[in-house]
């Protein structure tokens, strides 16, 4: 058996080996902000003292253990009482936890001072995925996970930001006092970007804030951390730190993006026109649970393909996909979605997989149902 | 059987075969029901983590889908909590309580019987709720709303298994203080009675003043799925984090009902093993109450992270802290017990060892997470996912399985073989650690729990843990064949097989007989 487990224990090791160029991060990721390093620092101290501590009490059993065995021929000694001890050992613990009490609340205190921010987002949770607003640069957009299902379903090899990754990351000036305002939209969630020492959750209906202030331009990687359904673990958050004039030049691009993307709401869209929007939009908001190929997943969410509810009267469908439908993950669209991407989403819905309707929705009907 | 029979002159009234277990009022035979369904349960909950570790091997998915992998979680969380560890528990206080205070039976054995089958049909449907459209509830253990509202009937199936388990639990509760409060031996005071049943007497008092807060934590949510209340709804006045506040003035009391006993086995075993009385006697007591009664007073700590106000923060920053002090108090007398003993090192000793080392860990990477700058970064990382599984694998089955190896003897009249038990337990704890140290890792690196699927960085220690997870689980077989073979073909154990254990059961003859004490056993 000796052997058995020694080959074992060599295997493991080749395991090891054999997977050495990945990480092993042992710690805390490096931090990028001041709050982050005094968190470091406090981390490292505190974690001194409980290793110490550990020793001391593991050492005193291991004495123990080897010294007073009974096949050392010891006698026990009966003594069970000593008063002095007990107030000794109460009361050492104590003093030991007031000192590490007066450095933790101090980093506590600055940690939560997200007074005077020079530039404030929200972040607003979706399942799954984060719609960000800044709030004086009147830019906003939604943010997606970027990594292709075929490298999830390993069909493709992964690539080196695999779940890390998304459609329009978070761009934020170096050098400035970032507030993040977070609040979620349908459930809990929670933003979490572990080299910015910032995770804040997400409560729908209400506004929570938390702050960083980044030194150095870099990118940034972490994810949601509050258990939100299905896809909790594909809903990135990308932060690209850099510097203050090419932030203003981001703005500027975003703007004039924002304003070319904006499909005029006024106009009549063929049917092939709103299909291929359709599908964009599809598979950003929609995809996660009904599926590439509109057949949901049976029990949890519903198919689309020869769904009643599709091939019927369009304001029924229209109606669900404004207005969500509660008691369940089909969160109302009409606040996160335009017009026209509404009218696409539909009317490709209508089309997409055997759903040969040829129905088409315009903008200004779902304006119309929209109230 | 044959032995059971034979030990039942005069008690030829009982019914035999099955009904003999279901009208049983007797608290041994309820005793070693609650065993068998806390195993089956320990299993049934220990296939769901496998089922994680598995997909979680490697990047990508793998085995399960996100959806089946978020009930796997949820549901290894409550039947490890509800049904593998608080029956086990449970067992061990049916079992031992009346033999150790000298009484003949607990105080209410009809409903003894009552609480203990009402265990299965909750099981029951927290299984059947797999199968039910929508499958399981996959909110987490924590049953966090909204995500709840969201669920599909399996939540309500869950609830109304809590609502059960909940009721179960009290009636145990019950049963343990009027038994503990009335049918002492006559000179077995308060100050007397033997540290486990200390422990549980207190757990019962916990039990009794948070299962009802659970009871209307979950009932608030079925109203809010069903009956239009607002309870945890924004949009109606209410607010998500209400429950959260709620379900941990219930679940951190919850976390020391799950530990509390575990302190009372250990108290049990590292004396009777050291051949010396218990260091510091009337200090244990007054730790566990102390314990007991600062378990209110810290829940917040698990929600460092919804945005309470900072006094908020640092109230329950430091009343966390203070924790460490009455649990600091408990290993210093465990480590005075043992200090100039006579030590050996049967299997329920290393298992009391292995219980120290490792609740040692898990205490000190409390303090850790009781520090809010620090809980910021590991809150809901895998970080936490180590920490608890250190107090409540290491610390509460560990205590257990000692419990078990300490008992055993009296239970069976039988010896289990002592090499499996002591390989039984280096396997459990080498496999222990492998499973779950390199998870403190993964969350100081920012992996958070309860996700399917995560980036490369983490691939290399999420292997090596479930590695160790395989490992563990296949062990656990091993403490089934141990068990087994006691029962079927253990050398015949004497009355005391410890020679340092001196409670009261020690005094009965093994396997202790169907009624305890019929005549109260004087202390002095």
């Amino acid at each position: 058996m000796y052997k058995g487990l020694r080959r074992s224990v060599a295997l493991l090791f080749t395991v090891m080996g054999g997977a050495a160029h990945g990480a092993y991060q042992l710690n805390l990721q490096e931090q990028q902000t001041r709050i982050g390093q005094d968190i470091f620092d406090l981390h490292t101290l505190i974690l001194a003292i409980v290793a110490v501590i550990f020793v001391g009490v593991m050492g005193v059993m291991l004495y123990s253990i080897v010294n007073h065995r009974k096949t050392a021929g010891r006698q026990a000694v009966q003594f069970h009482e000593n008063t002095t001890v007990e107030i000794i050992w109460t009361i050492i613990p104590f003093i030991i936890l007031v000192a590490m009490a007066f450095p933790a609340a101090k980093t506590l205190l600055a940690m939560r001072d997200a007074s005077h921010p020079d530039l404030t987002i929200k972040a607003t949770g979706y399942q799954w995925k984060w719609g960000y607003d800044y709030l004086q640069d009147g830019v906003s957009f939604y943010s997606n996970l970027s990594t292709p299902r075929g490298q999830i379903e390993n069909k493709d090899p992964k690539g080196e930001h695999y779940l890390l990754e998304v459609d329009n990351p978070i761009v934020v000036p170096t050098g400035k006092k970032i507030r993040i305002l977070i609040t979620a939209n349908d459930v809990l969630h929670a933003w979490y970007v572990p080299a910015l020492a910032v995770k804040q959750d997400a409560i729908p209906g209400f506004i929570r804030e938390a702050w960083f202030k980044v030194e150095r331009p870099g990118t940034f990687r972490g994810q949601c951390a509050e258990l939100c359904g299905k896809d909790h673990g594909f809903m990135p958050i990308v932060v690209e730190a850099v510097e203050p004039e090419k932030y203003a030049q981001w703005v500027a691009e975003q703007k004039k993006k924002q304003a070319a993307a904006q499909l005029d709401p006024n106009k009549t869209f063929t049917l092939d026109e709103l299909k291929a929007h359709g599908e964009k939009v599809y598979a950003q908001n929609c995809v996660a649970c009904h599926q590439a190929n509109g057949a949901g997943i049976p029990g949890a969410f519903p198919g689309l393909a020869g769904s009643k509810l599709v091939k019927g009267p369009k304001e029924a469908h229209i109606g669900i996909v404004i207005n969500g439908k509660a008691g369940t993950a089909m969160a109302p669209f009409g606040k996160q979605l335009s017009d026209v991407d509404l009218a696409a989403v539909v009317t490709y819905e209508r089309n997409a997989w055997g759903n040969n309707t040829g129905d088409l929705v315009q903008p200004g009907e779902i304006k119309a149902l929209r109230k | 059987m044959e032995a059971v029979h034979h030990l039942d002159h005069g008690h030829e009234h009982h019914p035999a075969g099955i009904m003999r277990w279901v009208t049983t009022t007797n608290h041994k035979d309820i005793g070693t029901l609650y065993l068998w369904f806390s195993f089956a349960m320990f299993m049934v909950g220990g296939v769901m983590a496998l089922v994680i570790r598995a997909e979680l091997f490697q990047p990508g998915l793998q085995i399960v889908q996100p959806e089946f992998f978020n009930q796997m979680t949820t549901l290894h969380g409550l039947i490890m909590v509800f049904g593998a560890i608080m029956p086990a528990f449970v067992g061990f206080a049916n079992w031992q309580i009346p033999m150790m205070i000298g009484a003949p039976d607990m105080a209410f054995p009809r409903m003894n019987n009552w609480s203990f089958w009402l265990l299965p049909p909750a099981a029951l449907l927290l299984v059947i709720s797999l199968f039910v459209p929508g499958g399981a509830a996959a909110a987490g253990w924590t049953l966090y709303p909204p995500l709840t509202v969201q669920m599909g009937m399996g939540m309500d199936l869950t609830i109304f298994a809590v609502h059960i388990l909940g009721m179960s639990s009290i009636m145990g509760s019950i049963n343990i203080v009027t038994t503990v409060l009335n049918l002492r031996a006559p000179g077995m005071t308060l100050m007397k009675m033997p540290l486990f049943v200390w422990t549980w007497l207190i757990t019962a008092y916990l039990l009794i003043a948070v299962m009802p807060v659970l009871a209307g934590a979950v009932t608030m949510t079925l109203t809010d799925r069903h009956f239009g209340t607002h309870f945890f709804n924004a949009a109606g006045g209410g607010d998500p984090v209400l429950f959260q506040h709620i379900f941990w003035f219930f679940g951190h009391p919850e976390v020391y009902i799950i530990i509390l006993p575990g302190f009372g086995v250990v108290s049990q075993i590292i004396p009777a093993f050291s051949r010396k009385p218990l260091f510091g006697y009337a200090s244990m007591v007054y730790a566990t109450a102390s314990i007991a009664i600062l378990s209110f007073i810290v829940w917040a700590h698990h929600m460092y992270t919804v945005g309470m106000p900072v006094a908020g923060q640092l109230f329950f920053m430091f009343a966390t802290m203070l924790i460490a002090v009455p649990t600091g108090v408990k290993v210093f007398n465990w480590l005075a017990t043992m200090w100039k003993g006579s030590l050996t090192f049967e299997a329920p000793m290393l298992f009391a060892l292995g219980f120290i080392f490792l609740f040692t860990t898990g205490g000190l990477t409390g303090i850790v997470l009781s520090i809010v700058p620090l809980d910021v970064q590991v809150h809901d990382t895998y970080y936490v996912v180590a920490h608890f599984h250190y107090t409540m694998v290491a610390g509460a089955l560990f205590s257990a399985f000692g419990a078990v190896y300490f008992w055993l003897p009296k239970w069976t009249g039988k010896m289990y073989d002592e090499k499996l038990g002591k390989l039984h337990f280096w396997l459990s704890f080498i496999f222990f650690n492998l499973t779950f140290f390199v998870q403190h890792f993964l969350g100081l690196a920012g992996m958070p729990r309860r996700i399917p699927d995560y980036a490369l960085q983490f691939a290399e220690f999420n292997a090596i843990s479930s590695v160790g997870a395989f490992g563990f689980g296949l062990t656990q077989l091993l403490f089934f064949y141990i068990v087994l073979k006691c029962i079927r073909s253990g050398e015949k154990a004497p009355a005391r097989p410890w020679e340092g254990a001196d409670t009261l059961e020690w005094t009965l003859p093994s396997p202790a007989p169907y009624h305890s004490f019929e005549t109260p056993p004087v202390v002095k």
